[in-house]
C-alpha cells in the first residue's frame, strides 16, 4: 500500500487521508453521506425528481404522501419530492457562493490585520466589531431589505454578514505565528509583508478557516431559509426550501408533508454540515496529522 | 584593512516602553572577517544583529553611523530595505526547528530567496537551489529538496538554513547562534561548511554565540559583550591577555581537561562595567 500512495502528488494524499480519517468516525461520516447525497442529487436533479417542480396540478392539490407523489403535493398541486430535490441545487448554490467571498474576504482581512498591526488593525477590527454587534439575521435582513428581496441579493447579504468571525479567527491564529522564526527567516530573505501574508501565513490559516467555514455553512444554510421563510430570499416559485416552508405554514396543521420534508432536509444538512466540521477540526489537528 | 562592509559607531537601541537602553555605545566595523560576538543572554549581541537587519520594527535605533557599505541603514525606508535583506546581507537563525517553515518544502523555501532577489524561471531557482544544496554537503539534494522540515535532522535543517542564507551571494552574513540547537557532533560540520563558504566567497560574518571556546577558534576577532555594552574587543589568538576582568571572568568559568578539580570561579558581575568607558 505505501509504495502505490507515496507516487501520488501530496495533494491528493493529503485530501485522501482527511477523507479517510472522517470515514473512520461514525459522526463525520454520516456528514460526509449526506453532503455526498446533496451534490449528487443537485448534479443530477432532472434524473432523480419524478416530476416538474413547476408544474401545477389544481385537481391533485394536497395530497398525502403516495399515489404516485413520494412527498405529497403542495397547495398548487405540485410534487414535494421533485422540490426539495431541486432546490438542493439552490441550497449549494448558497453555500458554494458565501463560501467563496466568506473565506478569501475573512481570511485576508484578519492575516493583514494580524500581520501589519498597529493603526491598520485597529481600524478593520473595529468594523468587524461592528459587523459582530448585530445579530447576523438581522443584518442580513437589513442588508436584503435595501437591496431588495431576491436569491442573489440574500446570498450576498449573508455573505457581508458571515465574514467576521472568520476575520477574527484569521487574526488570532496570525498573531501566534507573526512572531515566529520562519516568519523572520522569510523576511530575511527579503519577502515583503504581502508575500509573507500570502505565502507563509495564509497557508498556516488555512485549516481553521476551513474547519470554521464549514461550521458555518449550518448557519447560513438556516439564515437563507429564514430569509427565504420571511419572503426576503429565493422567491416563490423557486424550490428553496425555507420558502416551502413558508408557504405550506398556512395548510400545516391538515397537511403535515408541507413543513416537515423541507425541515427535514434543513436539519439534515445543516446538522451534516456541523457533524462534519467537528471531525474536520480533528482531521486537520495539526497536533493528529504526525499520525498518518 | 580595506573600505569595511560594515560600519558601525556608537550604536545603542532601545525597547519599546523599556526604562533604559538594551544595546548602548556599541562601535564596531568588519572588513572581509569573521568577528564573534560574545556575552552571556540578555547581554544584547542578538539584538545587535537584528538591528542591523531591520529586523526589530518599532524599536528606537540611535547611532552615530550604521552604514552597510554605500547604504546608511538608519535612513533607509522599508521598501528600500527588501532589496538588501537576502540579497546583500542575510542572517542564519538558531534553531532550523522553529526557523524554517514547517508546511512548506524545503526545496520551495530555499528558492524563495532566489525567486524574490532575481528574474528567473522556477526550473533556474530549483538547479540554482540543488546546487547550493549540494555546496552544503546535503547528500542527494533531488530528495531533500522534495521533504518538509520535519523530515530532516536538525544538522541537515540548519545547514538548508545556511543554504537558503547564502543563496543571493550576500555580502554580509550575520549568524545569530547557529549552533548552538545542534548537537555536538554535527556542530563542527556545520561550522565548518559555513566557515568553507564564508571563505570561498569573501563574505563577511558576524558570529553571535555564547560559547567562548568556539568563537576563539573560528573567528579573526571576538567582541564581549556585556549588559549591552562592548567592554572588550581582543584578536581571537590574544585570549590570554585578555585584560577586561570580565572577560578573564569568563575564561576562568570554562572547565578544562586536565585542569584542577577545584570548584571553577563564579562569574562576577559589577555594575561600574556597566558605566565604564572602554578602555
Amino acid at each position: 500500500m505505501t509504495t502505490i500512495t507515496q507516487r501520488l502528488p501530496a495533494p491528493v494524499l493529503a485530501l485522501k487521508n482527511i477523507v479517510a480519517f472522517l470515514w473512520r468516525t461514525p459522526t463525520s461520516a454520516f456528514g460526509l453521506l449526506v453532503l455526498g447525497t446533496l451534490i449528487l442529487t443537485a448534479l443530477f436533479a432532472p434524473l432523480i425528481a419524478t416530476h416538474d417542480p413547476y408544474v401545477q396540478d389544481l385537481n391533485n392539490v394536497l395530497q398525502p404522501p403516495g399515489n404516485g407523489h413520494l412527498f405529497g403535493t403542495d397547495e398548487l398541486g405540485r410534487d414535494i419530492f421533485s422540490r426539495l430535490v431541486w432546490g438542493s441545487r439552490i441550497t449549494l448554490r448558497i453555500i458554494f457562493l458565501v463560501s467563496i467571498v466568506v473565506g478569501p474576504l475573512g481570511l485576508l482581512v484578519g492575516t493583514t490585520a494580524g500581520y501589519i498591526g498597529g493603526r491598520f488593525d485597529t481600524i478593520l477590527m473595529r468594523i468587524t466589531d461592528i459587523f459582530l454587534s448585530f445579530p447576523s439575521l438581522i443584518l442580513s435582513l437589513a442588508f436584503v431589505a435595501a437591496l431588495g428581496p431576491s436569491l442573489n441579493n440574500a446570498i450576498i447579504a449573508i455573505g457581508l454578514t458571515a465574514w467576521p468571525p472568520i476575520a477574527r479567527l484569521a487574526r488570532a491564529e496570525t498573531l501566534t505565528f507573526r512572531k515566529a522564526d520562519y516568519i523572520s527567516a522569510a523576511r530575511l530573505q527579503g519577502a515583503s509583508a504581502m508575500r509573507i501574508i500570502v505565502k507563509s501565513i495564509m497557508p498556516m490559516c488555512l485549516p481553521s478557516v476551513l474547519i470554521r467555514l464549514t461550521l458555518n455553512m449550518a448557519t447560513v444554510i438556516l439564515t437563507a431559509a429564514g430569509l427565504g421563510f420571511l419572503g426576503l430570499g429565493a422567491q416563490p416559485p423557486l424550490p428553496e426550501w425555507g420558502a416551502m416552508i413558508a408557504t405550506g405554514r398556512r395548510y400545516m396543521i391538515d397537511s403535515w408533508w408541507l413543513v416537515t420534508f423541507p425541515g427535514l432536509a434543513i436539519l439534515c444538512v445543516s446538522l451534516a454540515f456541523n457533524l462534519l466540521g467537528d471531525g474536520l477540526r480533528d482531521a486537520l489537528d495539526p497536533k493528529q496529522v504526525n499520525r498518518k | 584593512m580595506e573600505k569595511p562592509i560594515l560600519d558601525v559607531k556608537n550604536l545603542s537601541i532601545r525597547y519599546p516602553g523599556a526604562p533604559s537602553d538594551a544595546v548602548r555605545g556599541v562601535s564596531f566595523s568588519l572588513g572581509c572577517e569573521r568577528l564573534g560576538i560574545v556575552g552571556e543572554s540578555g547581554s544584547g549581541k542578538s539584538t545587535v544583529g537584528r538591528a542591523i537587519l531591520g529586523l526589530l520594527p518599532g524599536v528606537e535605533i540611535r547611532a552615530d553611523a550604521l552604514r552597510f557599505q554605500d547604504m546608511d541603514l538608519l535612513t533607509l525606508t522599508e521598501t528600500e530595505m527588501l532589496k538588501v535583506r537576502g540579497r546583500r546581507m542575510s542572517m542564519i537563525l538558531q534553531d532550523p526547528k522553529f526557523s524554517l517553515n514547517p508546511i512548506q518544502r524545503v526545496g520551495h523555501q530555499v528558492a524563495e530567496t532566489y525567486l524574490r532577489h532575481f528574474k528567473c524561471s522556477k526550473a533556474e531557482a530549483r538547479a540554482k537551489v540543488l546546487e547550493m544544496l549540494a555546496a552544503v554537503k546535503i547528500r542527494d539534494p533531488e530528495r531533500v529538496h522534495d521533504l518538509y522540515p520535519h523530515e530532516i535532522s536538525g544538522g541537515m535543517g540548519q545547514r538548508v538554513m545556511i543554504a537558503m542564507m547564502l543563496l543571493a551571494d550576500p555580502d554580509l552574513v550575520i549568524a545569530d547562534e547557529p549552533t548552538s540547537a545542534l548537537d555536538v557532533t554535527v556542530r563542527l560540520q556545520v561550522l565548518n561548511i559555513l566557515d568553507g563558504l564564508v571563505r570561498d566567497r569573501g563574505i563577511g560574518l558576524i558570529m553571535i554565540s555564547h560559547d567562548l571556546n568556539l568563537v576563539r577558534n573560528f573567528c579573526d576577532r571576538v567582541l564581549i559583550m556585556y549588559a549591552g555594552r562592548v567592554v572588550e574587543v581582543l584578536q581571537a589568538g590574544a585570549f590570554d591577555r585578555a585584560r577586561h576582568p570580565y572577560t578573564r571572568g569568563l575564561l576562568a568559568a570554562q572547565p578544562r581537561i586536565g585542569g584542577g578539580r577545584t570548584p571553577l570561579a563564579v562569574l562576577d558581575r559589577r555594575p561600574e562595567w556597566k558605566e565604564e568607558p572602554l578602555a
